[in-house]
């Protein structure tokens, strides 16, 4: 074979080959989509909605209690870190163009985007569970508003680097402070793409799992007492895929996919929403 | 800036500028502080952790990270068979994620059909999205048995004679266990490592690839040559954050690695991971050494995903400039 033959040959295996990674993608993201659709819609009906997690080994039930709970504890930890998250970023990318002190808060929040969420979940034990004397909704929601605050603060920074200067200048040129022209001008401007932020956010925490298990911890009952232990869909699936009865391991399937649906769509919800607009 | 002087409250103008100076201060300082508390929750978890696990630390000595005992009964901790876990799945994952997610970013930056681009990036980055409690149930209840029917005895089969690596592909194909976590653990980094590569890929000019191409480089020559030297440190750092994240990945692990505390030379025998211990173990631990000993488990992780995940934000902040990710 010649080097002209050889070449086309190595180019031909390099490329097939790169069609079969992409295709493993694919196959993987549908393959996993295909067994939780199949499973939870099985498991899908009004008493999940309607009636609290069963005891067990017996029949019937649903996830009431844990779809309260999840929607309190992410409701809480949204309110938490949404304005701590948009007043960060907003020095970030309004003070912190030049600042040391910013630089390193930017790495060390980039670093938090990935941090292990369980270390977060273990945090807040020794810091509020220990203090407080017990497992209560309100340690879960500071847990998942600590995994949610980089996220905001690195999508509000983005979006106010792209607010042209010439708009800060204009609004300074006609004597406004530097708060008013941070908080009227850049921030409104790019007020739909921090909004994107705070949805992923809320997307990011809403399946995580770990934070909670030592945080909120679990509860069998309905109830919407910050204070106590609360139920929450990712517990109860952990708990319940977890355990030798059916009933159990097919609610988890039905939990599953109503968490797998909120965070899909989400995710691509804001997509569609943003195709055209802020081009990176 | 200097505090600007108002003569005696007579001049509103004068007063107006004052009002907006201590505003300014005010918004400034308290956006600081904001930002302060990202840090300050950072220094909390190691001053947090360090503390609880300090009768652990104090009683085990450094000695803890290489001994491999873990006996609630005799109340002996070693953090050693929980790290091997975590190291040995990550890598796994890496060595059959990083492959993948090249060629993933390959397909979508250099061979792609400009309009398929998008749908396609989407779905991958769709696939970051799913929780790992979700990865979790599917590995355990539709991955792990297909994996013990199907591909564990055929793989004991061809490598099971083979010296010295055979002992790796030992014991009963269960499904669960180290090989089948790195697995389901590599499909969970593979969008973060190709999202990564395809972004820096994205930032070699135009010009570089063409001029390559007008000189007759095929498509797998001008990546060879042009795209991968240019983009070395990012791809580095890419590979950096996946290994960052599959260190610390709890809920897909523990339902897939069989959670037995303890080192056994096979890729097919259950094992435990830093992540999953702490799952499995904190929420009935008994006071004392052991959730001390958790505690200090938690702690080596974070101080070994913090090293890694640093490394990679240098890495890729150097690589795309001073934009970052």
């Amino acid at each position: 074979m010649n080097l002209y033959n050889r070449r086309i040959w190595v180019n031909r295996i390099g490329i097939t080959l790169s069609m079969i990674a992409m295709s493993l993608g694919l196959i993987a993201l549908l393959w996993i989509l295909w067994t939780l659709f199949s499973k939870g819609f099985a498991a899908l009906s009004w008493d999940l909605f309607t009636q609290d997690t069963p005891a067990p080994g017996t029949d019937g039930g649903g996830l009431r209690n844990a779809i309260v709970g999840s929607g309190l504890i992410l409701f809480f930890s949204m309110l938490i870190s949404t304005p701590i998250g948009i007043l960060a970023g907003i020095y970030l990318a309004e003070y912190g163009r030049v600042s040391k002190f910013a630089s390193f808060t930017r790495f060390m929040t980039d670093i938090m985007l990935s941090a292990p969420s369980i270390v977060i979940g273990l945090f807040v034990y020794a810091l509020f569970v220990v203090t407080t004397g017990g497992f209560s909704g309100w340690a879960g929601s500071l847990a998942l508003a600590l995994i949610a605050i980089p996220v905001v603060v690195r999508t509000t920074e983005n979006m106010l680097k792209l607010v042209p200067t010439s708009l800060r200048e204009a609004a300074f040129a006609v004597g406004a402070p530097r708060w008013q022209v941070s908080l009227k001008i850049t921030l409104r401007a790019v007020k739909s793409g921090v909004a994107t932020g705070v949805l992923l956010a809320m997307a990011r925490i809403t399946g995580e799992t770990a934070p909670l298990l030592f945080t909120a911890l679990n509860n069998q009952f309905f109830s919407t007492n910050m204070a106590e232990p609360m139920g929450n869909l990712p517990v109860v699936i952990y708990q319940f895929a977890l355990s030798p009865y059916d009933n159990w391991v097919n609610l988890a399937w039905g939990g599953a996919l109503l968490i797998a649906l909120v965070v899909l769509a989400v995710n691509i919800g804001v997509r569609v929403a943003f195709r055209n607009k802020y081009k990176r | 800036m200097s505090e600007p002087s108002a003569p005696a409250g007579s001049d509103l103008h004068a007063q107006q500028v004052r009002k907006f100076w201590l505003q300014d201060k005010l918004f400034h300082h308290a956006t600081q502080l904001f930002a302060f508390v990202v840090l300050a929750a950072l220094v909390g978890i190691l001053v947090s952790l360090t503390i609880e696990a300090w009768p652990s630390i104090k009683g085990f000595g450094p000695s803890f990270l290489w001994t491999n005992i873990w006996s609630v009964p005799d109340d002996e901790y070693g953090a050693l068979a929980a790290i091997y876990g975590t190291v040995v799945t990550s890598v796994l994952a890496l060595l059959i994620a990083v492959p993948i997610s090249f060629g993933i970013a390959l397909f979508l930056t250099e061979i792609c059909p400009v309009w398929l681009r998008r749908p396609l990036g989407t779905a991958i980055e769709l696939l970051a999205g799913i929780p790992s409690i979700v990865y979790g149930i599917w590995g355990l209840f539709v991955f792990a048995p297909l994996f013990a029917e199907y591909i564990q005895p055929p793989l004991q089969a061809l490598l099971g004679d083979v010296p010295v690596i055979g002992s790796w592909f030992s014991g009963p194909p269960i499904g669960v266990g180290i090989l089948t976590a790195s697995i389901v653990l590599s499909m969970m980094v593979i969008p973060f490592i190709a999202s990564v590569m395809r972004d820096v890929f994205e930032t070699v000019p135009n010009e570089l690839r063409e001029s390559a191409y007008s000189v007759g480089c095929t498509t797998w020559e001008v990546v060879r040559s042009v795209v991968l030297p240019y983009t070395r440190v990012g791809v580095i750092g890419g590979i950096m954050l996946g290994l960052g994240r599959a260190l610390g990945e709890t809920m897909a692990v523990t339902f897939v690695i069989g959670n037995a505390n303890r080192i056994n030379g096979s890729l097919f025998a259950p094992g435990t991971s830093i992540a999953s211990t702490l799952a499995n173990e904190f929420g009935e631990a008994d006071p004392g050494l052991h959730i001390a000993s958790l505690f200090e488990l938690g702690l080596v992780l974070f101080i070994l995903t913090f090293v890694v995940l640093a490394i990679s934000r240098w890495l890729i902040s150097r690589s795309m400039g001073s934009e970052g990710l």
